[in-house]
């Protein structure tokens, strides 16, 4: 262990961090594609109108996606009890998600194939659910992480989980889902507004703009919301570098406290305040049709209202309702020492290596998208 | 105790997940390097027509890459979903080679597979061509890790359990890596996937030769699809992944189960070329070829090959001292700062996976019978009779298609691609079979692994997740309800894109201009064996 430079505690902060950037790309990545395949059936309302969209989100949401499947794979490489529980546990919920999530790929793909009406318009609400139902579902999961989910381990470290999908869905879980819903809405509309022109453009516009006002008046009841509702904070003394078991903590409820992070961090206020900063000013940028502007201001606020959850949990990846003791935390969920530093060595390295030709294919397939514009390339969808 | 039928059901979809996703990952990565070639030659060239089949390959290549990624969401979650406690108990060394795979290989197939098809008149010829192999290689890349995380399960190098943790912990990432098993699997697979791509390729352009249709590209694509495909079905039966299999004891035991093979065999053992089970389910009646059985496994004339009996006892014996593993492990578990228990634990920690076989016949598994003991001890051979006949099928393809291809490069060499329109028929029926091959292998990998999950680790029974029977029943059937009615669906439309055939015009810019190019090259006999 003495031949790895940084010492434990630091590689799980680092890998905490890590997986807050994957997340908040795939939120902000995908998130665009999941805002616009929501808005599909309702922005554009004829074939040619689908089309521009489709097109214009088409040759990037693939390489978009890979931020969720990339953050699946480090959530088991950096924190595997993590990704053993919450993904057994939300089972049902998964299945769904992943139902809606397989109809995208070959929705675009298929969609065009055949000149038919029904046929088309069964896969634009075929890639509608795959937009809209992974939006919610992992807002709703969110909400049941804020609520703590009815888990407890053995001795072994075998996980059971005592509750069913219908519980997941209370009130507070369904009211996360329809923020995740509404950011993306209004980045995905933001997309739109800027990068194509017309009806469709002015269609987005206005979608935006309520869908935006929505997350705001929704993203701040929540906040109210959280101030009533009991947090978990940790009263054991925790060794942040020794060997996982997140059986050797004691936890207990404390009305209020998902927000102490907030006085004992106050820098942590930023992301709530990024979030509401960032989600007014795409209305505003849509208002006022600045294109970039809402663009990167659905961004930010994406960013902030995601990093809000993050932060007000934290050290918590996912609190236990049953047993809280069992919640898992940063500190006790990890890989071994060695895992974290070898994963970060790649990571450092090929992840600045994505942003780059990321950034280049995005650049390539930059500029307006309009009917005229498919009639050139063979393979449009 | 454990549900047995939570545990068979999760068994079911993780096989039919996994076996959905692979009849669309060989032709991706078939294709997607015949897609290159074409289009280098095209680069080269500059002849049209080869952009022509780039494209039309192309389209084909899109509708099965969307079904592959598709089906390849599912394979990323599924670990935690339904393979929970496996998921703790050696994440910390599969998770790596997983997340890996999306950070070096996945994004970038992922991300430059949109240019591929989007990019053709924003990029540089030499540009495309560029995003055209570095999507090919991005699924390569993919494969590799995929393998590398595959053979580790087969093979589990590179790691330690850790008492403190409850689970198997890394100790030397390079051993992970350059897992002989890994490596051999990776040759094998790829070279699987490039034969699948190249007879795809062939069959189609045999159907377009014998109606008569798109004769140029069906030519010039058929001869690159019969050299491609003459080497990869070299090197997916020369380079076999059976010759990994006598790095461990489990493995050795899915070699004799593959052979049949009761009894310890002198070397170099025979090769039984066709038996039938007789009494005790052992062969009776057999044909047996000397020697070759001893070559093909352990490529070596001298070393033995332990019958499945003797495996048995052997795991007997292990069983025992994964007892002695386990007791010592409830101890440190009860009190961390027991040290006679931690030195006893050390001594045997690498047969704890063998006491935990227990664990399907009693909880205090320290207190196992002498029958328990056997019982368990039987639980080490997989199922014999279907791996012996699998491997005979996929064996016998592997073959097939070496003679196969052999033949149709000879042909191709001496210009005779069109001329015999039974060998075209028969070349397009035969379409279906690297995929039963390739989905033979993979039952020979994973059943012959049985009853571990990760050999000699974790018995499959013990690493899944605790959900209900409705849990399962719901996303089994559901999974392959959709993933059978998109499955049609696809093929539905590759006939459809196939009996529109490749577009004439493909681009404004477009001109007619290749026969103008064809009629000012000379017809020397190299450009007419390319149909030029």
């Amino acid at each position: 262990m003495s031949t790895i430079p940084l010492d434990y505690e630091t590689l799980r902060l680092i890998w905490w961090l890590l997986l807050g950037v994957l997340l908040i790309g795939f939120a902000i990545m995908g998130g665009r594609d999941l805002g616009v395949g929501t808005l599909l059936p309702f922005a554009a309302r004829t074939d040619a109108e689908r089309r521009v969209l489709l097109n214009l989100i088409g040759p990037t949401w693939e390489g978009n996606q890979v931020w969720l499947i990339l953050g699946g794979g480090a959530i088991f490489a950096a924190f595997p009890p993590l990704y053993a529980v919450s993904f057994s546990g939300f089972y049902l919920a998964m299945m769904v998600i992943l139902v809606a999530l397989i109809l995208r790929p070959v929705g675009f793909k298929f969609r065009g194939k055949v000149e038919d009406k029904r046929w088309r318009s069964a896969w634009d609400w075929g890639l509608f659910i795959g937009g809209f139902v992974p939006a919610l579902i992992m807002g709703v999961a969110v909400g049941n992480v804020l609520l703590g989910a009815p888990f407890h381990l053995d001795h072994t470290m075998r996980i059971f989980y005592t509750g069913n999908f219908f519980q997941l869905l209370t009130p507070f879980a369904l009211l996360a889902g329809l923020v995740s819903v509404g950011m993306v809405v209004t980045h995905g509309a933001a997309l739109l507004a800027g990068r194509t022109e017309g009806i469709i453009a002015e269609r987005a516009r206005s979608y935006g703009i309520w869908a935006g006002l929505a997350t705001l008046v929704l993203f701040a009841l929540g906040g109210v919301w959280i101030s009533f509702m009991s947090g978990h904070v940790i009263t054991s003394v925790i060794d942040p570098n020794a060997p996982i078991n997140p059986l050797n903590k004691s936890v207990e409820l404390v009305p209020g406290g998902w927000l102490n992070n907030y006085s004992t961090y106050p820098w942590m206020i930023a992301a709530p305040v990024l979030g509401f900063g960032g989600m007014a000013l795409a209305v505003f940028g849509l208002a006022a049709r600045r294109k970039w502007l809402a663009y990167l201001a659905s961004s930010t606020g994406i960013f902030g209202i995601v990093s809000t959850a993050g932060l007000s949990i934290f050290p918590f990846f996912l609190p236990s309702s049953s047993v809280p003791n069992s919640g898992l935390t940063l500190w006790d969920s990890s890989s071994s020492h060695m895992t974290l530093f070898i994963m970060l060595l790649v990571t450092a390295f090929f992840l600045p290596i994505i942003v780059m030709y990321t950034g280049w294919v995005f650049r390539v397939m930059r500029g307006p998208v309009t009917s005229d514009s498919l009639g050139k390339n063979p393979n449009a969808y | 105790m454990i549900d047995m039928l939570v545990v068979d059901l999760s068994r079911w979809q993780f096989a039919a997940t996994a076996m959905y996703h692979f009849i669309f990952v060989p032709l991706t990565l078939g294709l997607s390097f015949m897609m290159a070639i074409m289009e280098s030659v095209y680069v080269m060239t500059g002849r049209q027509i080869w952009r022509k089949a780039t494209l039309f390959w192309g389209t084909l290549f899109g509708i099965n890459f969307a079904m592959g990624v598709a089906t390849g969401i599912v394979m990323e979650f599924q670990f935690g979903m339904n393979w929970s406690y496996y998921s703790h108990y050696v994440g910390d060394i599969f998770g790596a080679p997983l997340a890996i795979e999306g950070l070096m290989a996945f994004f970038l197939e992922a991300t430059f597979i949109g240019l591929f098809f989007f990019g053709w008149d924003r990029l540089s010829k030499v540009g495309h061509l560029v995003v055209t192999w570095l999507t090919a290689l991005g699924a390569n890349f993919s494969a590799l890790w995929i393998l590398i995380a595959n053979g580790w399960m087969q093979n589990p190098v590179g790691a330690k359990f850790n008492p403190d943790t409850m689970r198997m912990e890394i100790t030397d990432f390079m051993a992970v890596i350059f897992n002989p098993v890994a490596q051999a699997k990776f040759v094998h697979t790829v070279s699987a996937g490039y034969l699948s791509g190249a007879v795809f390729i062939l069959a189609i352009s045999s159907f377009f030769l014998i109606k008569g249709r798109h004769v140029e590209l069906a030519k010039r694509s058929a001869v690159v699809a019969a050299s491609f495909g003459l080497a990869s079905a070299l090197s997916v039966v020369v380079l076999g992944d059976e010759s990994g299999y006598v790095a461990t004891e489990h493995q050795k035991m899915k070699i004799a189960a593959l052979e049949a093979m009761y009894h310890t065999e002198e070397a170099p053992a025979p090769w039984t070329l066709i038996a039938w089970p007789g009494e005790n389910g052992e062969p009776g009646f057999h044909i047996s070829v000397p020697w070759v059985g001893g070559l093909i496994t352990t490529r070596s004339f001298t070393e033995e090959l332990p019958g499945i009996n003797e495996l048995v006892e052997r795991a007997e014996d292990r069983i025992r001292t994964g007892i002695i593993a386990y007791s010592a492990l409830q101890d440190i578990r009860a009190d961390g700062s027991n040290e006679e228990a931690r030195a006893i634990f050390d001594e045997y920690w690498p047969d704890l996976g063998y006491g935990l076989l227990l664990k399907k016949y009693r909880v205090d598994i320290e207190n196992a019978t002498e029958a328990e003991i056997a019982m368990a001890a039987q639980d080490t051979v997989p199922g014999v009779w279907p791996l012996f006949w699998t491997f005979r099928i996929m064996m016998g393809l592997g073959f097939f298609y070496i003679a196969f291809f052999a033949m149709w490069f000879y042909r191709a060499s001496r210009g005779w691609i069109d001329t015999n329109k039974p060998l075209l028929w028969f070349s397009f029926v035969t379409l279906p079979l690297p995929w039963v091959a390739i989905e033979s292998g993979w039952f020979i990998a994973e059943f012959g692994r049985q009853p571990w999950v990760v050999e000699g680790v974790l018995p499959t029974f013990y690493a899944a997740s605790g959900l209900t029977v409705l849990d399962l029943v719901l996303s089994l059937s559901f999974f392959v309800l959709l993933y059978t009615v998109l499955l049609i669906i696809m093929v539905f439309l590759m006939v459809r894109v196939i009996k529109a055939g490749p577009k004439d015009k493909l681009f404004a810019d477009d001109d007619d201009a290749d026969d103008f190019v064809m009629a000012a090259i000379p017809a020397t006999p190299a450009n007419k064996e390319l149909g030029s």
